[in-house]
């Protein structure tokens, strides 16, 4: 296998930022109108998020950003890139970041495109941020992870399809909050989820998403991983996976080593469904929340398609004055207001007049 | 069409940007060219806190087209911890949520989209303000 990824400057996370909608749907609620009394013991989660009528990727994406940039305490024009991560960017053509970054503050002195790999495209722009500081052609970068995922009415993947995500902003070692040791990324042609052009939903590959997809790719990009910087299970405080359902990572956790107070913390699809590009870094900014200094935290995350990109960082000291100066990503969890499935089938554009 | 308009207030819908009278601090929004207080030319960009409080508010039900989706929704007056009062939509909260003198803060959301194949245009709406921890 190839050597771990390591960029030529020691680079790290110098602000970040979460964002929920507050609004929840229930599985049951989504059950309910679907399969009527056939529901039982089977829902992959017990609630989803849900966007306002008036938010999308876009209204998300500054709300993290805003929220990594109080973390952070610098000039957003020192930012020069802005790479957003998602599979629902509100236009085809036209890019999700430079309207972020006209909000803010940080053009027009920057770079931005958009991303998309399915669920890990939040990390793959968190690769490019890395890469791009690490390389010396800026002082800081923001990578954004976000999505209002659409499922199907009725289909499996309407119980979990949900809206978050998470920015961080990465900068110099001596800087950071969490100083990265290492990464790396797995990739293969893997199609076990797809959405075609012009098509509203996706299409899934039924059981293949898991064992060729979810659990190959993380395991080879996780093991290799900490093979590579001689490291063990017992080593991490916290590991943060790819949440599309609440049963996937923690088999994924136990099959590599891991233990339930290791993916505790970081775990939150049970409570607000799969964020998609959102997920993995979502959680990984619960473990920042409950961070102390020292702690070393393991993501992953998977993107359909297939891959998966791995990272761990070292917290320091500079995260105890960083944490409060934003909401925590659990108050965001846990501030909750539900709807029924008229209205969400109303805000997702179900139904229309 | 909306393009022109819309391009020439990105700074204000999206970071509420007005302007500061350089002869007498007087704040603006909208921005002005002469300053209302005492009609000096000299107004330099500033962006609003985004703080304030609600002074008043009211749900809308009857509408323009371009909001007709949205209906029914709640504008307020705020009044910006600088001492301006603009008028904005509330988001985030119901309208049995809302007292007057609330404190609120701006984010940026959708106004509206332009049919199915035109722009999408984005701005300031205020909140109750996110504090958790």
């Amino acid at each position: 296998m190839n050597d771990i990824l390591r960029p030529i400057k020691s680079v790290g996370i110098v602000g970040y930022g979460a964002y929920v909608p507050r609004y929840r749907i229930k599985a049951s609620e989504i059950s309910r109108v679907w399969r009527g009394e056939q529901d039982g013991n089977h829902l992959p989660i017990k609630q989803k998020s849900v966007p306002g009528p008036d938010e999308d990727t876009i209204t998300m994406s500054i709300e993290a950003g805003k929220n990594a940039l109080k973390r952070a305490a610098i000039n957003p024009k020192k930012i020069r890139a802005l790479w957003i991560g998602s599979e629902s960017h509100p236009y085809a053509v036209k890019p999700s970041g430079t309207v972020v970054a006209q909000a803010l503050d940080i053009f027009p002195a920057n770079t931005s495109g958009d991303m998309e790999f399915a669920c890990k495209a939040g990390t793959e722009a968190m690769q490019a941020a890395l890469g791009y500081v690490g390389s010396g052609m800026a002082q800081y970068a923001m990578a954004v992870g976000m999505d209002t995922a659409q499922g199907r009415p009725g289909d499996a993947l309407e119980y979990t399809a949900a809206a978050g995500g998470a920015a961080f902003i990465i900068g110099p070692a001596s800087e950071a909050l969490a100083e990265l040791e290492g990464a790396f990324s797995y990739v293969t042609d893997t199609p076990d989820f797809f959405r075609r052009n012009y098509e509203k939903y996706p299409q899934h590959g039924n059981r293949f998403t898991g064992d060729p997809a979810y659990f190959h790719h993380i395991r080879a990009a996780v093991q290799t991983l900490m093979e590579g910087l001689n490291l063990k299970p017992s080593n991490f405080k916290y590991i943060s996976f790819h949440q599309p359902n609440s049963k996937f990572p923690r088999k994924m956790a136990e099959e590599l080593g891991f233990t339930k107070e290791q993916y505790t913390t970081g775990l939150l699809s049970p409570l607000i469904g799969n964020v998609y590009a959102g997920s993995s870094i979502l959680g990984f900014t619960a473990t920042l929340d409950a961070a102390q200094p020292g702690d070393r935290i393991l993501l992953a995350s998977f993107g359909s398609g297939a891959g998966s990109d791995a990272f761990s960082f070292v917290v320091t000291e500079r995260l105890l004055q960083a944490k409060a100066k934003a909401p925590s990503t659990r108050w965001y969890i846990q501030r909750e207001t539900v709807v029924d499935y008229t209205t969400y089938a109303r805000w997702r554009g179900k139904i229309r007049k | 069409m909306d393009i022109p308009r819309y391009w020439r207030l990105k700074d204000q819908r999206y970071r509420l940007q007005g302007t500061v009278c350089e002869d007498c601090g007087h704040y603006s929004f909208p921005p002005r060219l002469v300053c209302p207080n005492c009609k000096s030319k000299r107004q330099k960009p500033f962006a609003f806190s985004g703080k304030g409080t609600v002074f008043s508010f009211t749900t809308i039900y009857q509408t323009i087209e371009r909001y007709q989706d949205q209906v029914p929704y709640l504008v307020a007056l705020i009044d910006l911890e600088e001492g301006v009062r603009i008028t904005a939509q509330l988001t985030d909260v119901d309208s049995d949520e809302v007292e007057i003198g609330m404190p609120v803060e701006m984010v940026v959301r959708k106004f509206y989209a332009d049919g199915d194949n035109g722009p999408i245009f984005y701005g300031y709406k205020f909140r109750p303000i996110a504090t958790g921890s």
